[in-house]
């Protein structure tokens, strides 16, 4: 079968980071995912989520296995591929539109029909009217949101997003997430989502990556049953709560979390 | 976010202060009685400089002159330098410790060499200039390439951009307003490096002018001298804040503090 462009394999995939500390960043990982499935990977600090998608990226090359797209391997930056920084990482001599369409510019696309596309894309996360204004004169959240256009501005067919909401507040956060949500649903690009919230992974994916401490290693890959558009209630529904649930108690088999409290439901 | 009103404010603001900093001057020297010779009153420092206006520019367009030539000098080797300083570790370790050489060297010391090696001419100058005004210049552009931080780098590489567009795209444009800092300092620095030359060795320009004056103890053309001078650097270091308001400072807050001056 002939592999669509963004399904992604990371095959035995292995990471140390040399220098004075020799840190073993990542050891053995394998999983992928296809073209328009939104993967999320969670679990502790430092193991290893944001080196993962820096491989996807092409950011980096892993130390032993393989990461392949479309079947071949990665050996430059992935430009065709959309990122979203865990900050803004927007340009502050640009405005926010100016920022969008440095994406558009580095790809070449024709400026009148960018413009009116990055224009579209600002509108819909609500930076309709802040077109001109500088990041400076955005709030964190519109900030994060601008970027996210800068990702997509070039439709591209996969999306890398580290930590994207880790810096907003809980309200701006739900917002964003529904806008994402939105935002995908209108278009077919896979996502590699790196996050810390259980909660926000479960709500977003199609999978779910989870993580082990350093060395990081794939504990297990939880597919994500909920239909779409999900909306806030899906997070109150049961089905919600066990995925939650599962995923926590990975965590705390592994040590990463303690609760005296806790029961296992399956006990 | 009107120009004209943000402009004006501040600058009404400069003129109340050179106002009162004159009535101060008046006032003090006619309270106490001080020795015209020692320090004249501001209205014959004026009367003078309007009778000395045609030898004032004269001369203020050749210490000028030294000052642009010798700052542009120093900026033409001193951005290529930190460029090269940050892209470049070994670059770096050769260059970082010969430009703190350079710069702890005491500059002063080394003009009455620099008129014996070059003569009485503009050539002096310009080296003593360039001498003091580069030090800035590079530290400080140094410092603006360094903040470009692995989250750019990385958006960069993502983008496609190869060194060059990089550099045009993000590094240079990021880096603006630190260089713009550093060039602040240097441009002042510049005129100081200037009238030392020309205090040691020179037959033109102001520091010329001052010296002989004070020579034939015409204090009130020492005095004109000294507020032309004055007025220059405010005028030089105008030019470079104008640039900056051009290219930067409309655009963003706040401006990172200078290191590397006096």
């Amino acid at each position: 079968m002939a592999s669509p462009p963004a399904s992604v394999v990371l095959d035995n995939v292995s990471m140390r980071f040399g220098g004075r500390a020799d840190v073993e960043a990542l050891r053995n990982v394998s999983f992928g995912f296809d073209a328009g499935q939104f993967v999320s990977i969670v679990g502790p600090s430092g193991c290893g989520k944001s080196t993962i998608l820096s491989l996807v990226a092409g950011l980096r090359m892993p130390s032993s296995g393989r990461v392949l797209r479309a079947g071949r391997p990665i050996t430059a930056p992935v430009t065709s591929a959309g990122m979203v920084f865990q900050k803004p990482v927007l340009l502050d001599w640009r405005t926010t539109l100016g920022n969008v369409m440095l994406s558009a510019e580095a790809h070449g696309m024709e400026r009148a029909s960018a413009e009116k596309r990055a224009r579209q894309l600002l509108a819909s996360v609500g930076l309709g009217g802040f077109e001109a204004a500088y990041p400076r004169e955005l709030s964190g959240g519109m900030q994060q949101r601008a970027s996210i256009c800068r990702g997509l501005i070039h439709e591209p067919d996969m999306l890398l997003m580290d930590e994207p909401f880790a810096a907003l507040d809980a309200i701006t956060r739900d917002q964003i997430s529904l806008d994402l949500g939105n935002m995908l649903l209108e278009r077919f690009v896979s996502v590699l989502f790196v996050t810390h919230s259980v909660p926000e992974a479960v709500f977003l994916s199609d999978k779910i990556v989870v993580m082990t401490g350093r060395p990081g290693q794939v504990q297990r890959i939880i597919d994500i049953d909920l239909s779409r558009p999900r909306n806030l209630h899906v997070r109150q529904t049961s089905k919600f709560g066990q995925y939650v649930e599962e995923i926590l108690e990975l965590f705390m088999a592994a040590g990463l979390l303690r609760d005296d409290n806790w029961q296992s439901k399956d006990k | 976010m009107t120009p004209p009103r943000r402009i004006a404010r501040p600058a009404l603001t400069y003129v109340i202060t050179a106002v009162a900093v004159i009535v101060v001057w008046w006032v003090t020297v006619r309270a106490t009685g001080v020795k015209a010779y020692l320090l004249p009153p501001p209205d014959l420092i004026i009367m003078k400089m309007w009778a000395e206006r045609a030898s004032l520019l004269k001369e203020g367009a050749v210490t000028a002159w030294a000052t642009v030539l010798g700052f542009l000098l120093s900026v033409a080797v001193g951005i290529p330098l930190a460029m090269a300083m940050t892209q470049s570790r070994r670059a770096y370790d050769v260059g970082y410790p010969l430009l703190v050489g350079l710069q702890t060297l005491p500059k002063i010391a080394v003009a009455p060499l620099l008129v014996v090696a070059f003569g009485f001419g503009l050539v002096p100058k310009i080296i003593l200039v360039v001498l003091v005004a580069f030090f800035p210049v590079v530290i400080n552009a140094i410092a603006g390439f360094r903040s470009v931080d692995e989250d750019l780098r990385n958006l960069g590489r993502i983008l496609g951009f190869n060194r060059i567009a990089f550099f045009w795209r993000i590094g240079l444009p990021h880096a603006l307003p630190a260089i713009f800092a550093g060039l602040k300092v240097a441009m002042t620095l510049a005129l100081i490096g200037a009238v030392v030359a020309e205090f040691v060795g020179s037959d033109s320009g102001l520091g010329y002018q001052l010296l002989s004056a004070s020579a034939s103890l015409d204090s009130l053309l020492s005095f004109s001298a000294l507020i032309a001078l004055t007025l220059l650097g405010l005028f030089l270091y105008a030019a470079v804040a104008l640039l900056e308001w051009i290219f930067v400072a409309s655009r963003r807050t706040p401006e990172p503090e200078p290191v590397g001056g006096y």
